[in-house]
């Protein structure tokens, strides 16, 4: 069987039409990796959004159940608020494309590409767009060349602090700033235990960002930055994830301009990437105004303390009414 | 485009109004790591969850429904702060199993779970910065409430008979100078959890000792007691102690934690205090479970129930001390209780349980890291594991699991251990925080 297309479809000229009968979705949450925990937060968030906002949605674990039940029960659209492994990397989309089932989001092939972060941040630097150097090794170069001599390469060449971060992942889960070398070889051990291949980054201080992108069908369009300050100073699992311990400024406090240009990136970055519907790009602006694409998430976090919806909230728009939107528009067009 | 005012930007507008205590109280990435333990393709050897379907649960149905059919008026509705009269003479009997036969139901205080009667003991004596001892391991769910009560943890070592007296002392005499002010000693003597090890009689004797030559009050929490592998259930402190000693005790591993039932046994004195707080935290103890509990006693066999419990839980600790020997890689060494829920796991040296945790979730098996049973950070190098709940293939497999997750994260540290970083030349080519041009396609990493 042929691979499905790489390219999101292409936005209908109008508005579709809804179905006649409420629109029945189908939110994706929970899976069988790390990230669990967000997903099912962000799944019960946008099911009860969608909920509000007049569509019949159900909350369902990516299971053994999951392709029987749609089969029985088939809905409009689903809506993958999985995060990680099975959701993200593409593999989950290419299984909905081969039962023809609709759904809202990025492509399989386009999400392989965004969930592999160092490959996604070689296609968006040729691109033209900035982003701090890296490099991503698997274990074995480090066992097969020492340990000891790959890592003092990375440190002359890239400096220090260093982003040490799964080559894979979200939810900030097993990132780590690096700012001694001799905490280096134990970040890479900790690392490694969420995948087999570490991407080392070059940290470049600035304004957090988090820029979302949807797309309604007139193309997509950057909703306002919002700028992350953790109190902590870093953005780790538990700053994200407990109010209180980060400020959220939607929109940004940043200059018109660089505004402008963070908003022209991700939409730039959504667009090279081949993603659908809606991303989430994360950026820093370093003080001299230049905007540096870190990574991108294709299943862009949905809870309580997730930056999409704030970027929804300071757009004037619903959460449930956009997410209603996208559905709509899905449950309409074919891949 | 409409900018309506953002919201309070740190998400929480009460964030600079809450009490001090509760900075720690920040989400966890062990407790999201958790998340996958619902999954049935995990094996969890992290809960400590009783196997209640090894339950008569029929009998137990129809005696709750007719408790409610037959018996509403009562056990709908409030009852005695202290708990019911009926439920505490039964626990007098339960307790006498364990030596102590000079109980009366009026020292006795029913409480939500023992959980509740150790947060109420903890409120009664502890003022913020008072010490605790504690084991080293403890009970996390013990750390917690010493941790809301604004008390200091110091921990004292075990071994493989439980608490070491020579360290208690010496830790006493420590506190003393430091001028700390010991509220009590915190103890599970039976089948420790995490440690699964059972303090051993001439110990029991040594401690009890230490208790009166210091004046030290002493809290023995004795939940897995009646759960004994090999032997008839050892004598309680409280036995041998009916001043210096507060008796915790529970029907969550015996019957029920659903049900939420345990109790305090104090001396009379403190007995009223506790009365006076549980009264002001939660009424009464619900009728409903405390009339289930009762009439359990009364009319079902449970000592045969807790007979049939020990065997289950006996072939799945064999289960699980037989592949432990059998896979785990050289280096790794672990309790072997006699009875309880519970092995305490050391890695081989230099693993980290809690570093370890995403390896394990992604190779679909679950442990709970050591480093929650300490106030201090220890506990890096251990883990809890419960073979309570899992079946004893499921134990075989998720212990294959593990050995393969350890000898992986081996495989790591051989590699990252022991790197010299002082040896590393000096940083050049670039300045923190700032981009060079001149390298930044040389490090471009081509998919």
């Amino acid at each position: 069987m042929s691979e499905p297309a790489p390219a999101p479809a292409p936005a209908p000229a109008v508005e579709p039409e809804p179905p006649a009968h409420p629109l029945r979705a189908v939110v994706l949450a929970g899976g069988l990796n790390v990230e669990r925990e967000v997903s099912l937060s962000s799944g019960t968030q946008v099911a009860e959004e969608l909920a509000r906002a007049g569509v019949e949605a159900e909350l369902r674990d990516a299971d053994a159940e999951l392709l029987p039940g749609l089969a029985a029960a088939p809905a409009d659209a689903v809506f993958i608020a999985l995060h990680g492994a099975t959701g993200e990397d593409g593999a989950l989309r290419a299984v909905l494309d081969l039962a023809g089932v609709h759904y809202v989001g990025s492509p399989a092939a386009a999400c392989r590409l965004a969930w592999d972060k160092p490959a996604a941040k070689s296609v968006v630097r040729s691109a033209g767009v900035a982003t701090p150097d890296w490099v991503a090794l698997p274990h074995s170069t480090f066992r097969e060349l020492g340990a000891g001599a790959v890592l003092d390469l990375i440190v002359a060449r890239l400096g220090l602090p260093l982003m040490v971060k799964p080559a894979s992942g979200g939810s900030a889960l097993g990132v780590q700033k690096v700012s001694r070398v001799e905490d280096l070889p134990a970040a890479m051990v900790g690392c490694f235990a969420y995948g087999d291949t570490v991407m080392v980054e070059r940290f470049v201080d600035g304004v957090e960002l988090a820029l979302s992108v949807v797309d309604l069908g007139d193309g997509p369009e950057a909703l306002p930055a919002v700028e992350i300050a953790p109190e902590s100073g870093v953005f780790d699992y538990t700053s994200r994830y407990t109010p209180g311990l980060t400020e959220y400024h939607a929109p940004a406090r940043v200059s018109a301009e660089v505004a402008e240009r963070a908003a022209e990136i991700a939409v730039h970055v959504h667009r090279v990437l081949g993603l659908a519907d809606l991303s989430r790009t994360d950026a820093i602006v370093t003080p001299d105004g230049e905007v540096h694409f870190l990574e991108v998430n294709v299943s862009p976090g949905l809870t309580e303390t997730s930056m999409f919806p704030m970027a929804v909230e300071a757009s004037g728009s619903s959460l449930g009414d956009v997410l209603a939107r996208l559905l709509t528009r899905r449950a309409s067009t074919l891949r | 485009m409409h900018h309506p005012a953002p919201r309070h930007p740190r998400l929480d507008p009460l964030a600079d109004r809450y009490a001090a205590r509760t900075h720690g109280m920040k989400t966890s990435e062990i407790r999201a790591l958790f998340s996958v333990v619902s999954r049935p393709e995990v094996v969890s050897l992290a809960g400590g969850m009783p196997a209640v379907t090894a339950l008569p649960l029929d009998a137990v149905g129809s005696m709750i429904g007719e408790l409610v059919s037959g018996m509403g008026a009562q056990t709908l509705q409030y009852g005695s702060g202290q708990g019911d009269p009926r439920l505490r003479e039964r626990i007098c009997d339960v307790m006498a199993l364990e030596g102590i036969t000079d109980a009366s139901p009026s020292e006795v205080v029913v409480t939500v779970g023992s959980q509740q009667g150790l947060d109420l003991v903890t409120r009664v004596f502890c003022d913020p910065g008072d010490v605790v001892l504690a084991e080293g391991p403890s009970y996390v769910g013990a750390l917690g409430v010493f941790q809301a009560a604004e008390a200091r943890v110091e921990h004292v070592p075990m071994d493989d008979d439980g608490l070491i007296p020579e360290a208690l002392e010496q830790a006493l005499i420590e506190c003393r100078a430091a001028g700390d002010r010991v509220k009590f000693l915190y103890t599970v003597p039976n089948y420790h959890n995490p440690a699964g090890v059972t303090l051993s009689e001439p110990r029991r004797q040594a401690v009890m000792e230490i208790a009166e030559r210091y004046d030290l009050l002493v809290i023995e929490d004795n939940p897995y007691g009646l759960l004994g592998f090999d032997r008839e259930p050892m004598r309680a402190l409280r036995a041998r102690d009916d001043r210096r000693v507060i008796y915790l005790g529970s029907f969550s591993k015996t019957f029920s934690p659903g049900l939420r039932v345990g109790w305090v046994l104090a001396p009379l004195a403190v007995r009223e205090k506790l009365v006076l707080a549980t009264e002001a935290q939660v009424l009464c103890p619900p009728s409903l479970t405390q009339y289930a509990v009762a009439r359990y006693l009364d009319t079902q066999p449970w000592r045969e129930q807790i007979k049939h419990f020990v065997e289950l839980y006996r072939e799945r600790r064999d289960a699980t001390l037989e592949s432990l020997q059998a896979l785990m890689p050289a280096g790794t060494t672990w309790t072997k209780p006699d009875g309880g829920f519970y092995v305490w796991l050391k890695l081989p040296h230099g693993l980290d349980a809690k570093l370890m945790q995403p390896r394990a979730v992604n190779a679909h098996v679950a442990y709970v890291p050591g480093i929650g049973f300490y106030a201090d950070g220890s506990g890096r190098e251990h883990m809890r594991l419960s073979y309570c709940y899992p079946e004893p293939d499921q134990i075989r497999e998720g212990v294959r699991r593990l050995a393969r997750v350890v000898e992986a994260e081996l495989d790591l540290h051989s590699t990252f251990d022991g790197v010299d970083t002082g040896s590393f030349r000096a940083v050049s080519g670039s300045q923190p925080g700032i981009v060079g041009p001149a390298n930044s396609d040389r490090f471009e990493d081509r998919p």
